[in-house]
């Protein structure tokens, strides 16, 4: 290229030659946009498909479909509520004990341990996210589910048992089961991003509490955690999200009952869960598009906290780094 | 004085939770492992990666057909992923403007937020519907569709990490942009844009869920890609929620295989990007 343009500058042959190479930066920009574009297209074309083949469910049902509390497949009857029920309720046993302990891990690799012991922890727990579902999944079932069978469900009944939530006979799996496993596979998010946000916030907000005399978990707890707080909130939504849309491992352990049962140790159904299972037995057009309803509900739930999750990490590192 | 000694009590009771939450949590990981190779050593064996599985009963059996499935269906998706995400994340990083590179940015994050199992309803709805068959094709899309959005960000972010300086070096040599780009930005975040696509790899190696109803699964060796193809995710979740006893004992096998290659790539990628910081710096 070079040679052609140093070489003969007046040729018109030279001319053509190095136009062809400016057009080939045209050529090489439209094709990646061509690439880039089809990112955006497939994710439309997504939408699109979920919406037009949740037709038939959608003409039958309407909005009732969210509340219709009975799935009864011979009746072609089926409404969503058991599942986004069991759905929100094992993601939510899942937060309840994977914040405290991933911001507890948080605090302590961000503010305590040594860079190098903290680098490393860290990456342990990123392996963590990589380990795959079905593997949570099995070793659900065969270490789990029978230690919560035979002491775990065995042990609350007998302590809480006057509760409602902690009573019926101990199947192992259902609600508890699920939500469990669910922890241990949200908390790896929670630990990594809302580590960021806490070694984000500026050192000066720490050194100025200490210097007041508060002890290092006042300085903690009342500066710095308040300050990257939107981060850490971020770490939960995104862990919600991810707790939501799980399949596998949940699908194993959850018990497969399309009923809404308040007691934590029964069997449930969440929505990824019923469309794993009876998607390929599916017979029927309104059996079909009520499961791909369920995924477009499943979707939407997940955007939204997906979206939320991703401003407000933003809107702290942002923060974070101004103040720097 | 009093006071000063609660707090003091507090702060190190409280320091000791965190700590104990670091430990508990860092466990987990060796807790996995430790399972899985306790239950799942014994099986990994010859027969394991060379036969194909047996029916109920039978005593015995494999899974190569679900190793080289899995393998097949990673290639498939890899060879639509890969380019999509590599061109995709050049054009975020060289040649986009202002809004449009915006929306793509924004609908990557939104399909890598997508549940696995809604990608493969979509995966189910324009290939297994249109063609009226499971197929590997179908599996392999659904894949990609998950390994797109992590090549297109890790490309876009270390392309961006090049100075510009060396862009303007080159293009003050009279080299056009494309050459620029492919001949000195590329190469010098070469490492990084590596490290993404292993760890797209990496993610879709282990999914299970778009696989279900797009390359469903297969008890013997699929003659073509129009075919359902079994893969090894599928397989220990089959065999895991089957009652047979030799089925869990095969299901611990891959398990252990699963987890050891999902865990070596990586550990592999960051190596890959520990390298090329070095490189850099140096």
């Amino acid at each position: 290229m070079s040679t052609a343009a140093v070489a003969a500058p007046p040729q018109p042959q030279a001319r053509k030659l190095l136009k062809l190479w400016q057009d080939g930066d045209q050529v090489a920009h439209l094709v990646t946009m061509v690439f880039a574009a089809s990112v955006f297209l497939v994710t439309i074309l997504l939408v699109y498909e979920l919406w037009i083949h949740s037709a038939g469910s959608r003409a039958k049902f309407g909005f009732g479909f969210l509340w219709g509390r009975v799935w009864d497949p011979n009746a072609e009857t089926f409404g969503a509520l058991p599942f986004i029920y069991g759905t929100v309720l094992t993601s939510f046993l899942a937060l309840i004990i994977s914040v405290p302990l991933g911001v507890g891990a948080a605090i302590f690799l961000s503010e305590l341990a040594p860079p190098r012991v903290s680098n490393a922890c860290t990456f342990l727990v990123e392996l963590l996210a990589a380990v795959p579902s079905v593997i949570y999944g099995l070793l659900a079932i065969f270490t789990l589910v029978p230690l919560l069978r035979q002491y775990g469900e065995p042990f609350l009944k007998k302590t809480l048992g006057f509760l409602p939530w902690f009573q019926g006979p101990a199947y192992g799996v259902g609600y508890l089961a699920a939500g469990l496993i669910l922890a241990v596979m949200t908390f790896p998010f929670i630990i990594s991003i809302s580590r960021e946000a806490l070694l984000a916030v500026p050192r000066e907000q720490r050194e100025a509490a200490l210097a007041l005399g508060a002890t290092k978990w006042e300085s903690t707890w009342q500066v710095v955690v308040p300050f990257a707080r939107l981060g850490i909130i971020g770490s939960i939504f995104l862990a919600l999200a991810r707790a939501l849309g799980e399949t596998m491992a949940v699908t194993m352990v959850i018990g497969n009952d399309t009923g809404i049962h308040t007691s934590l140790l029964a069997p449930g159904y969440t929505i990824a869960a019923i469309i794993a299972n009876e998607f390929t037995e599916a017979t029927g057009d309104v059996y079909l598009s009520s499961l791909v309803e369920l995924g477009l509900v499943l979707f939407a739930l997940t955007m939204i906290l997906n979206g939320s999750a991703q401003l407000l990490i933003i809107a702290t590192t942002r923060r974070g780094s101004k103040q720097d | 004085m009093n006071r000063t000694a609660r707090r003091n009590i507090l702060n190190d009771i409280m320091l000791t939770l965190t700590g104990i939450c670091t430990v508990l949590t860092v466990s987990v990981l060796f807790l996995i492992l430790g399972f899985l190779v306790f239950n799942g050593w014994r099986s990994v064996d010859w027969n394991f990666f060379t036969k194909l599985p047996l029916s109920p009963g039978e005593l015995g059996g494999g899974m190569a057909n679900a190793i080289v499935g899995s393998g097949i269906l990673i290639l498939i998706a890899a060879v639509i992923g890969i380019p999509v995400g590599f061109l995709g994340g050049i054009y975020l990083s060289e040649f986009g403007g202002k809004t449009f590179p915006m929306l793509v940015r924004y609908t990557a994050d939104l399909l890598n937020g997508v549940p696995s199992i809604v990608i493969g309803i979509f995966a189910w709805t324009i290939i297994v519907v249109k063609s009226h068959h499971f197929s590997a094709w179908a599996g392999g899309f659904a894949l990609s569709l998950m390994m797109i959005p992590i090549g297109l960000r890790a490309t876009e972010q270390f392309l961006r990490a090049v100075p510009n300086s060396l862009r303007e070096a080159s293009l003050a040599l009279g080299a056009s942009k494309t050459r620029t780009i492919m001949g000195v930005v590329v190469p010098a975040a070469k490492q990084g844009i590596l490290t993404g696509m292993i760890l797209g790899v990496a993610r879709v190696a282990g999914e299970t869920a778009p696989l279900l109803f797009t390359a469903l699964n297969n008890q013997f060796w699929a003659a073509k890609l129009g075919e359902p193809m079994a893969s090894l995710p599928v397989m220990i979740y089959t065999h895991a929620i089957s009652p047979y006893d030799d089925w869990h004992r095969q299901a611990w096998a891959a398990g252990l295989v699963l987890l050891l290659l999902v865990l070596f790539a990586n550990l592999a990628a960051r190596w890959v990007l520990s390298r090329g910081t070095a490189v850099q710096r140096g």
